[in-house]
């Protein structure tokens, strides 16, 4: 009756001992079910990669989105790289994202450092003053006003300090600093280095994982910001992607009809048709994310999420 | 002995946090300060930042309290001090208007909506994963599932308007079949599954994460425990596992309910045209147009200060239900 009367020859060595066989029907579901979930997050995405690269007759005799490649023409790139209003786009989010990444990451780094050992002058009520942000939000009126109070609309600055700290990262910064032994600053100090040394040449290389995911979180969210651009950026030139995205893609804007995009010498005729544009702009957004995301992934298992929700 | 001056009152400090039997070193404020500077330094940068764009705009909730017209001074920020004040007067006019009760209830449908039909998803996957015996699987699984966290929302419903829309995937199928297709992305009547489907799309994969780590956690000791005493697969589901995610499930549905009028912003402002405003108008979006778009300031202001009061006073409430349910809940009684 029990699974053990019978004899097993390819027993997954994985499975512990004491645990039954799995039933044929329970594999076979569990199976499906991960297909499944795993197709509908990469089947979009295939098909969005394989339109962008078709050509006006591909797409035509598919009916619009194409589902299996048959060609790799990139003009759709071609148009959307070589000036116009994408290309500004894509450049804006560039500057924005590395320029934000770098400033947020000093400012967190030094203050999660600062923030590292208990005891020290201040650090209750400064502790506080960052949690607190947990609690108070600004709310978007306020925010707004002070935003342009400061001179700051239409100027790429206002896609960046308003979001430039995250409390959250701080304080999944400062719990792995404090996790390092004191015994090393204590013998760096021995030796007269000073904090920002202490912190440069011994801190920062102990931690380059976890900066590495705090990194990552900052430049998605610069990447993705959308409604700051909304409230703050009137200018054209000044958009970032996902304005773009969402003009063309959502408001259905033609991309011909916006900008220089299309209208390029030297491709005369052949101009791309608008939705290998269109797809072209959605891998665009896509791919920032796509590249960085495996050097990360295997940094943010446990560890990083866990002590952050501890605090 | 020959450490510079500096790093001896550190060293005592450093000690006694980690044995506590040290006597606390008493130094004057004048000895910490000279010690500390360089870290206080360090702070100064970030808190300078939080306090113009986070406690500023905070206290500048004040203007849910005033006739507030940005005219009034040079700039903006002069006009927080002269503009009038008129008491209650702003939420009077609130309570009083029936589009923002509306926002409140569609904001509250749409929570209880997502907490039956989001929230036990990221679980569901997380408990199945599990049992998933092969690394390989399980790593190439997680790596996919976890990707469209990292995805605007712009490209989210983009995406979701390209398979599913008008002229999508689906439409495009199904008319080269000969079928109508229905209408998904437009449609105020189905737009409690689309968005909740949306943001299972997007973050159900990466709201697993807590929930693998507190199943690594569960002692395999008690699966072996209980197999020998004859539970099959289900009964130690029930009992293991299940209890094995208690705190974090409990935890995780404090969180929520204490953000049950934080349903996300971009989302439905996105999808605000395409399916009306009657469907999609949550507290958020109220906020933007009556504040912003319309520009009555006080209004929208005193509209998002009434969702933070109640959002704390939510968040305190849950925390008070856990602890009543013996669970640790976000803070501990003090």
């Amino acid at each position: 009756m029990s699974a053990d009367t019978t004899v097993r020859p390819r027993r997954n060595t994985l499975r512990p001992v004491w645990e039954e066989q799995p039933s044929l029907l329970g594999q076979f579901g569990k199976g499906t079910i991960l297909t499944v979930v795993v197709a509908v997050v990469l089947v979009p995405l295939w098909v969005v990669v394989v339109t962008s690269l078709s050509s006006e007759k591909t797409i035509n005799s598919a009916g619009g989105y194409v589902f299996i490649p048959r060609e790799f023409n990139p003009s759709a790139y071609v148009v959307i790289f070589s000036g116009g209003q994408i290309t500004d786009a894509i450049l804006v989010s560039t500057i924005v994202t590395v320029a934000g990444t770098a400033l947020s990451l000093v400012v967190t780094v030094l203050a999660a450092y600062g923030l590292s050992r208990p005891g020290t002058l201040g650090h209750k009520p400064i502790l506080f003053y960052f949690l607190l942000t947990f609690l108070i939000y600004p709310g978007m009126i306020p925010s707004y006003l002070v935003v342009t109070g400061l001179g700051l609309k239409d100027n790429l600055l206002s896609l960046i300090l308003p979001t430039a700290i995250s409390a959250f990262n701080l304080v999944v910064l400062r719990a792995f600093f404090m996790s390092i032994p004191g015994e090393l600053y204590d013998s760096a100090r021995m030796d007269g280095a000073g904090e920002l040394r202490i912190l440069t040449r011994i801190v920062l290389p102990l931690s380059k994982a976890v900066t590495a995911v705090v990194g990552l979180f900052y430049a998605v969210g610069y990447w993705n910001a959308f409604f700051n651009a909304i409230l703050y950026i009137d200018r054209n030139d000044l958009q970032p992607v996902q304005r773009v995205l969402q003009q063309f893609i959502l408001a259905g804007q033609s991309p011909s009809t916006s900008g220089a995009a299309v209208a390029i010498p030297g491709l005369g005729s052949s101009v791309p048709p608008s939705l290998a544009i269109k797809m072209a702009v959605v891998v665009v957004t896509i791919v920032p994310a796509l590249i960085i995301y495996p050097f990360v992934q295997r940094h943010f298992t446990k560890g990083v999420i866990i002590g952050a929700v501890k605090g | 002995m020959s450490a510079p001056p500096v790093a001896e009152p550190r060293t005592a400090v450093t000690a006694k946090k980690k044995a506590k039997a040290v006597p606390r070193q008493q130094l004057s404020f004048g000895q910490r300060l000279r010690r500390d500077w360089p870290l206080l330094l360090m702070c100064v940068p970030a808190m300078v930042l939080l306090l113009v764009f986070h406690y500023v705009p905070a206290l500048g909730n004040v203007i849910a309290f005033q006739d507030y017209n940005p005219f009034v001074g040079d700039d903006p920020l002069e006009a927080f001090l002269y503009s009038e004040w008129i008491g209650f007067g702003n939420f009077e006019y609130l309570f009083k208007t029936q589009a923002f009760w509306d926002s409140v209830i569609t904001t509250l449908s749409i929570t209880a909506f997502q907490l039956l039909f989001y929230f036990p998803i990221p679980i569901a996957l997380a408990v199945l994963l599990n049992s998933i015996l092969s690394p390989k699987i399980r790593a190439l699984v997680q790596s996919v599932v976890y990707l469209p966290h990292f995805f605007s929302w712009v490209l989210v419903v983009s995406l979701f308007q390209m398979m599913l829309g008008g002229a999508g995937l689906l439409a495009q199928t199904l008319r080269q079949a000969g079928y109508t297709p229905p209408e998904i992305m437009t449609n105020p009547d189905t737009f409690m599954f689309l968005i909740t489907s949306q943001a299972v799309w997007k973050d159900a994969g990466w709201g697993m994460i807590v929930f693998l780590a507190a199943l690594a956690a569960i002692d395999p000791a008690l699966y072996e425990a209980s197999a020998a005493d004859g539970a099959g697969r289900w009964r130690r589901m029930w009992h293991i596992t299940l209890p094995g995610l208690r705190s974090v499930i409990v935890l995780l549905l404090i969180l929520r309910l204490g953000d049950a009028l934080n349903v996300g912003f971009e989302q439905f402002v996105l999808q605000r045209e395409m399916v009306g405003r009657e469907a999609a108008e949550v507290v958020d979006t109220y906020v933007y147009y009556q504040g912003i778009a319309v520009q009555q300031w006080g209004v929208g202001a005193a509209a998002g200060l009434f969702k933070a009061v109640v959002g704390i006073l939510l968040i305190v409430g849950a925390n008070k239900m856990a602890h009543r349910f013996g669970e640790q809940g976000i803070y501990s009684k003090s």
